[in-house]
């Protein structure tokens, strides 16, 4: 038995570690052991590919390679902050996909210098060439769209969909070209010319995809993009013959797209809807003032010392929190008044829409992150049911999630959309900027309820108002 | 199909099967770390661009093979470095002392 024999040994082992890995997640407590299994296995694979007999003169190149790229990973991710962290993902998904691309290419290349190329092959080769390439030029759009590089607001014009049909047809009608030399054994273009054209597609294919999709739709892009690096993985792995990049590109693919279903899901839009949809354009209306409503009802602001009362004289109080908490940085502020609150023997609760942040628990990272303890947080489905029985629910930053309209009114552009059932609650405290409309650019009837009071002001400014009114009154 | 084609068949339905009956246990909370995790294991293809780094000769299968190898190695480290950041913080208690 040689070295060389061990190395699909040591594959196994990292394809169980990577379940093990994404099992440990199923808990908060055997997550962390569970990703370092995980890492171990990740290891391990890497160093018997090393003694594999392909790799024969090339130890040094990669030596360097992994030097470089590890250096960078490494930094990048002690570095990163958590209201950051959709960017970072979408940055490492991005080089998943490329790395997968060029590994397609690469072999695509040393099949053809040994003749060996044949159509099977010929199309897994392809497939990761295509998804991979979409994923890294996609995840670099959303990257930048992320960070503020380019405009986060969906980028559309005239033709557009033609446009991006026509470079999918292009790509599909070259791919078709090329397996068919393959399939023939003889090509009429040259094999190698063919993929670099259908490269440079695929990479258009990706920014054009996500270009016209805006930052709020972020949480299903990513979901998305995240599916289609764990598919052209595992298409490498066909491609190599190699069982573990198999497995693990589809656990990757699976995760994905559970993750794009939820949120796509939590929105109630289909995923061609988000992708191709141009939402709330129709209905941008013009932001209305601190007014009076259509029919008569009208908004009650109210002040930090009178919301200080309210939350003092509760017993049950649920905190709202969406993506506007996050921008604000309003995290830690929360954190303290909650436990002010329970130190008055108050009890307090989070309730998460899925949609809250900018990437599928996004909320719950940046809670986390302000030290709130995560058996606090709950998801739609287990506060709803709780909101009769809160004395106040305190809406900070979120919008779209809590607006009633979704569950009563047919005509409203998020009819269906699964929210939380704030207007429920006793008493409801909106922590709001202004009047202006959310995403979906629609007005929020929640605002006009007898029991809601507005407190105007940026979110960190007023919660910490409020926080030493309430000190006062200890 | 080949031999070794029903075999990769097998391996990735199965695989499929797998990913879905774990990965739709994973409480919401998580789902963060869970993206960032997967994003580490897809990392995986680090070894798909060790096998092919010095496959083709000459500059240009040089520097895609380097590439290849940087992008694998960057998205395995800093996804699994970051998911071990953003798992640390999940606690049930607060650590940090109340004055």
């Amino acid at each position: 038995m040689t070295v060389e024999t061990l190395i699909p040994v040591a594959y196994l082992i990292a394809a169980v570690t990577f379940i093990l890995g994404l099992k440990g997640l199923s808990s908060p407590t055997t997550a962390v052991q569970g990703n370092r299994i995980a890492a171990a296995g990740m290891l391990i694979a890497v160093i018997a590919t090393f003694f594999a007999a392909d790799v024969n003169g090339g130890v040094p190149l990669i030596l360097a390679g992994v030097a470089v790229g590890g250096v960078a990973g490494f930094a990048g991710a002690r570095m990163v902050k958590m209201t950051a962290m959709p960017q970072m993902v979408a940055l490492f998904n991005g080089a998943g996909g490329g790395a997968a691309a060029l590994v397609a290419i690469l072999e695509f290349a040393r099949q053809r210098e040994l003749g060996v190329l044949e159509v099977g092959a010929s199309l897994a080769t392809l497939l990761a060439l295509i998804i991979g390439a979409v994923s890294f030029s996609g995840s670099a759009v959303a990257f930048g769209k992320l960070q503020g590089l380019i405009t986060p607001k969906a980028f559309r014009y005239g033709g557009q969909q033609l446009v991006t049909g026509g470079i999918a047809a292009a790509t599909a009608l070259l791919s078709l070209v090329l397996l068919a030399g393959a399939f023939g054994g003889s090509f009429a273009i040259e094999p190698m010319l063919l993929i670099a054209v259908i490269t440079l597609l695929a990479l258009a294919f990706g920014v054009a995809l996500v270009m016209p999709i805006g930052g709020a739709d972020m949480p299903v892009v990513i979901s998305l993009l995240n599916a289609y690096t764990g598919l052209a993985v595992a298409m490498a792995g066909f491609t190599l013959n190699n069982q573990l990049l198999i497995v693990a590109g589809t656990l990757v693919g699976a995760s994905g797209t559970i993750l794009t279903r939820l949120m796509s899901k939590a929105m109630n839009r289909s995923l061609g809807n988000v992708l191709f949809g141009a939402f709330g354009a129709a209905t941008t209306a013009g932001p209305a003032g601190p007014t009076a409503g259509d029919d008569g009802r009208s908004i009650r602001s109210i002040g930090p010392e009178d919301a200080a009362i309210l939350l003092s004289y509760a017993q049950n109080v649920i905190v709202v929190p969406g993506y506007g908490l996050a921008v604000a940085q309003a995290q830690h502020g929360v954190r303290e008044l909650a436990d002010l609150l329970e130190s008055r023997g108050i009890s307090v609760k989070y309730a998460i829409h899925p949609v809250a942040g900018r990437m599928p628990g996004h909320m719950n990272v940046l809670l986390a992150e302000a030290n709130v303890p995560y058996d606090k947080l709950f998801d739609m489905d287990q506060i709803n049911p709780e909101f009769q029985r809160a004395d106040v629910a305190l809406v900070i930053g979120a919008n779209d999630v809590t607006n009633p309209a979704a569950r009563s009114n047919p005509g409203s552009p998020i009819y269906g959309m699964p929210i939380l059932d704030v207007d429920k609650a006793q008493n409801i405290i909106v922590i709001k900027r202004s009047m202006k409309p959310g995403f979906a650019g629609i007005d929020n009837d929640l605002y006009l309820d007898p029991k809601t009071a507005m407190l105007f002001g940026d979110a960190k400014d007023a919660v910490g108002k409020v926080v030493q009114e309430l000190k006062k009154t200890a | 199909m080949s031999g070794e084609a029903i075999v990769a068949a097998y391996v990735f339905i199965l695989a499929i099967f797998v990913g879905f009956e774990v990965v739709s246990k994973v409480p919401s909370t998580l789902h963060t770390p869970l993206m960032s995790g997967a994003n580490a294991i897809h990392g995986i293809v680090i070894v798909g661009a060790m096998l092919v780094a010095s496959a083709i000769p000459g500059p240009l299968g040089t520097v895609l093979g380097f590439l290849a190898v940087v992008l694998g190695t960057a998205n395995v480290v800093g996804g699994f470095v970051v998911t071990d950041r953003m798992l640390a913080m999940f606690k049930q208690r607060p650590v940090r002392k109340r004055e």
